[in-house]
């Protein structure tokens, strides 16, 4: 009897100090949420929640930026967003960008990183080279392939003249302008996606690798379906890097046509620019920003409920 | 003694930093000039009022012309706005007034603007409320290289009808020569053709009529037909090769290195073009010849109407009022003559004009004088949401993708959108 009540004395005095801990435990996370929430949950609501709010309100109005806006025209903005041919280009424009992306920038950097990612004289140097591009300021790049492409003076054109033809004018034309930003999208992002891929390749573990050498496997099926698979968390990663960064390609496209000639080579946010801002039609941007919010919104949250749920 | 002498250093300090204070008034001066020569006699005049008013100081900043319009709003708006700022009058400006951005200086230049060419002042003028002061007049033309001229035996001053100058294009063609450089990607330089065309065709009751909304508007016949006629010259290919792709300033450069033989330019781009020529000299003043806006046939405009511009200075709310005196000393009849003799502007100060260098600005100043219906840019008139469109549209002529139709229909859907 006496046994047991000092046991369950002994029981209860143990306890009070765990009761004890846990209380100071989430007295201290508390007092860590009070302290470091407020000035980030601060930051996003005032650069973040609020502008978004305030795009969807003023999306409701005529209005060209000076004072309040007053006057309300209801949905009328998304109407004449959705009636313009220009918006449905700039829309085209992203759906290529995001393609392109896809099928021509993500294998390139995929196959540059596989070779790349073993050790070899140079893989260090060929690494920094590729990378170089995205570490340019955008403004910069697009500037330097304005000189390259230009018909009369660039590097395209001299490259023409060696071979004594005429050289095109690449970022004059409807049918090319757009082929001639791709061309810059992919040159200036494959560094980037290269880099993902060669982190992960060195990350990955060289044993499962050499376990499938020893079954017997050829260098493709290793490939196939050991590398890849392994791969498949960083080519999420990457694809998703990939759409968020082409739908809010904008710094690229200003330099090089302004999304002209005839609005052909706009992407949704440059055509924002073209004609919300620059033309005062705030309320008409406004639209547009809050088009392409829902878009990027959706597209984000799918993506991560379907292809990245277990990451 | 040692902290006497520290408290009276002190105390020295003190004043003399209350002192600089209370004498130092900044005046902050937006502007978007690219051509260095004028830039330099800018800062000059500015030294010169700096020394004659002690105590104020006058910072000039610079914009690019495109990317001080697409600033404009957010600019005004802030509380480190300039006090004096750049303006093309117009529809713009009435949008400014409207939101109250802008200082009413009707009272203060009372005496004053009587030196000032009375036109150009009323440009300012909305409502009965002075807002701005002029200080440039310009008109649309046709700026030509003699030697190229020569060389394709066509004669500038003969071009009088739309049928003419589309014979000398022609002409320039057939001898090798690229007619004329346009810096489309800009736009604007391109709405010159369309809008000049309007101007000749139609005169100022065509625009009047359109700006009520009568006649069918800018959908109306006038404006089709200025794109019919603008579209009979884009299909003879006059332009550069790439020209969607070239900026204004590239296209003058084009023109100023010879490889162009005409550039529809604002007068005072003849000044423009030497400093944006590869060699900066650009063409020489005796191989510059100008060229009026060709009469189209069946036009009911008087030959003597004019395209052109209006600049001048506006304050904004709460600018200091050495902001006007600066700006008053900036337009007085010295500095304007000084400028009007380099050519680089056409004077808006009574008698100024008299100083103009070059032959065809001193006719550029007289077709001014002698216009009766001086339009304004219409990108600027129309105010930035119709005027963009404007250029956009005609631009879309230019490259094929619009029929002149298309174009005037665009135009007058976006006038309806308005705002």
């Amino acid at each position: 009897m006496s046994q047991r009540s000092d046991a369950i004395a002994m029981r209860q005095e143990a306890h009070a100090p765990v009761a004890r801990a846990r209380r100071s435990t989430i007295d201290t996370r508390l007092a860590t949420l009070l302290l470091f929430l407020p000035p980030a949950l601060m930051l996003f609501t005032l650069f973040v929640v609020l502008p978004i709010g305030e795009a969807a309100w003023y999306s409701g109005f005529n209005w060209n930026g000076f004072g309040k806006p007053t006057r309300w025209i209801g949905l009328d903005n998304y109407r004449f967003v959705f009636d313009s041919r220009g918006f449905g280009t700039a829309f085209k424009n992203n759906l290529l960008i995001i393609v392109v992306s896809l099928t021509i920038q993500l294998p390139l950097a995929m196959a540059l990183a596989l070779i790349l990612a073993e050790r070899f004289r140079g893989a260090v140097a060929l690494r920094m080279l590729f990378f170089l591009p995205y570490v340019l300021a955008e403004i910069a790049t697009g500037l330097i392939f304005s000189f390259i492409y230009d018909g009369n003076y660039g590097l395209l054109a001299s490259i023409y003249r060696a071979f004594g033809a005429e050289a095109p004018h690449l970022l004059a034309s409807t049918q090319t302008s757009m082929l001639a930003i791709l061309i810059v999208v992919v040159w200036k992002y494959f560094g980037f996606h290269m880099m993902l891929f060669i982190a992960a390749l060195q990350g990955m573990d060289r044993n499962l690798v050499e376990a499938a050498r020893i079954d017997g496997a050829s260098r493709w099926q290793v490939l196939r379906h050991v590398v890849i698979p392994l791969l498949y968390p960083t080519i999420k990663l990457s694809i998703f890097f990939a759409v968020v960064g082409s739908l809010q390609l904008f710094d690229l496209v200003m330099p090089l046509t302004r999304g002209g000639p005839a609005d052909s080579s706009n992407t949704m946010v440059s055509f924002l620019y073209n004609h919300g801002v620059s033309r005062m039609r705030v309320g008409y941007g406004s639209a547009i920003g809050v088009i392409l919010f829902v878009i990027c919104v959706t597209f984000a949250f799918s993506y991560k409920r379907w292809f990245m749920r277990n990451e | 003694m040692s902290f006497l002498r520290t408290l009276a250093f002190a105390a020295a300090v003190s004043t003399l930093a209350a002192g600089a204070a209370a004498a130092q008034t900044t005046v902050k001066w937006l502007h978007l000039e690219q051509n260095p020569a004028q830039v330099k006699i800018w800062d000059e005049v500015v030294r010169r009022f700096e020394a004659k008013n002690p105590g104020v100081k006058v910072e000039m900043q610079f914009l690019e012309n495109e990317a001080y319009k697409a600033k404009l709003p957010t600019i005004l708006q802030s509380k480190d706005r300039p006090h004096i700022l750049y303006s093309w009058a117009g529809g713009v400006l009435k949008a400014q007034v409207e939101a109250g951005v802008l200082e009413d200086i009707t009272a203060a230049v009372a005496g004053y603007k009587d030196n000032l060419s009375a036109g150009a002042v009323e440009a300012f003028t909305i409502d009965g409320k002075i807002y701005g002061l002029p200080h440039n007049v310009s008109q649309v033309g046709f700026m030509y290289n003699r030697d190229l001229f020569a060389k394709a035996g066509v004669d500038g001053g003969t071009i009088k009808t739309w049928d003419e100058f589309l014979d000398a294009v022609k002409k320039l063609k057939a001898a090798g020569i690229t007619p004329i450089s346009v810096g489309g990607q800009d736009k604007w330089p391109l709405h010159f053709y369309w809008t000049h065309l309007a101007v000749r065709l139609g005169g100022k009751p065509a625009f009047e009529a359109a700006f009520k909304g009568q006649n069918g508007g800018f959908e109306g016949e006038t404006f089709q037909k200025a794109g019919e006629l603008m579209k009979q010259l884009v299909d003879l290919e006059p332009f550069q090769t790439g020209f969607l792709g070239f900026k204004n300033p590239q296209a003058l450069g084009f023109f100023a290195d010879g490889k162009a033989a005409m550039n529809l330019a604002i007068s005072h781009h003849s000044a423009t073009q030497r400093a944006l020529a590869a060699d900066k000299k650009g063409i020489p003043e005796d191989k510059l010849g100008w060229v009026n806006f060709p009469m189209p046939a069946g036009a009911k405009g008087q030959p003597s109407d004019t395209l052109g511009g209006v600049n001048g200075w506006l304050f904004t709310k709460g600018s200091p009022k050495q902001a006007l005196e600066f700006v008053k000393f900036f337009i007085s009849d010295e500095v304007q003559r000084e400028l009007a003799k380099n050519n680089f502007i056409i004077p808006t100060f009574k008698g100024s004009e008299a100083a103009l260098g070059a032959v065809f600005m001193q006719n550029v100043a007289k077709n001014i004088a002698a216009s009766n219906y001086h339009q304004n840019f219409y990108d600027q008139d129309l105010g930035p949401s119709v005027g963009r469109v404007v250029n956009d549209a005609v631009a879309e002529i230019a490259g094929g993708s619009m029929t002149p139709k298309q174009a005037a229909k665009a135009i007058q859907d976006a006038f309806k959108q308005g705002n």
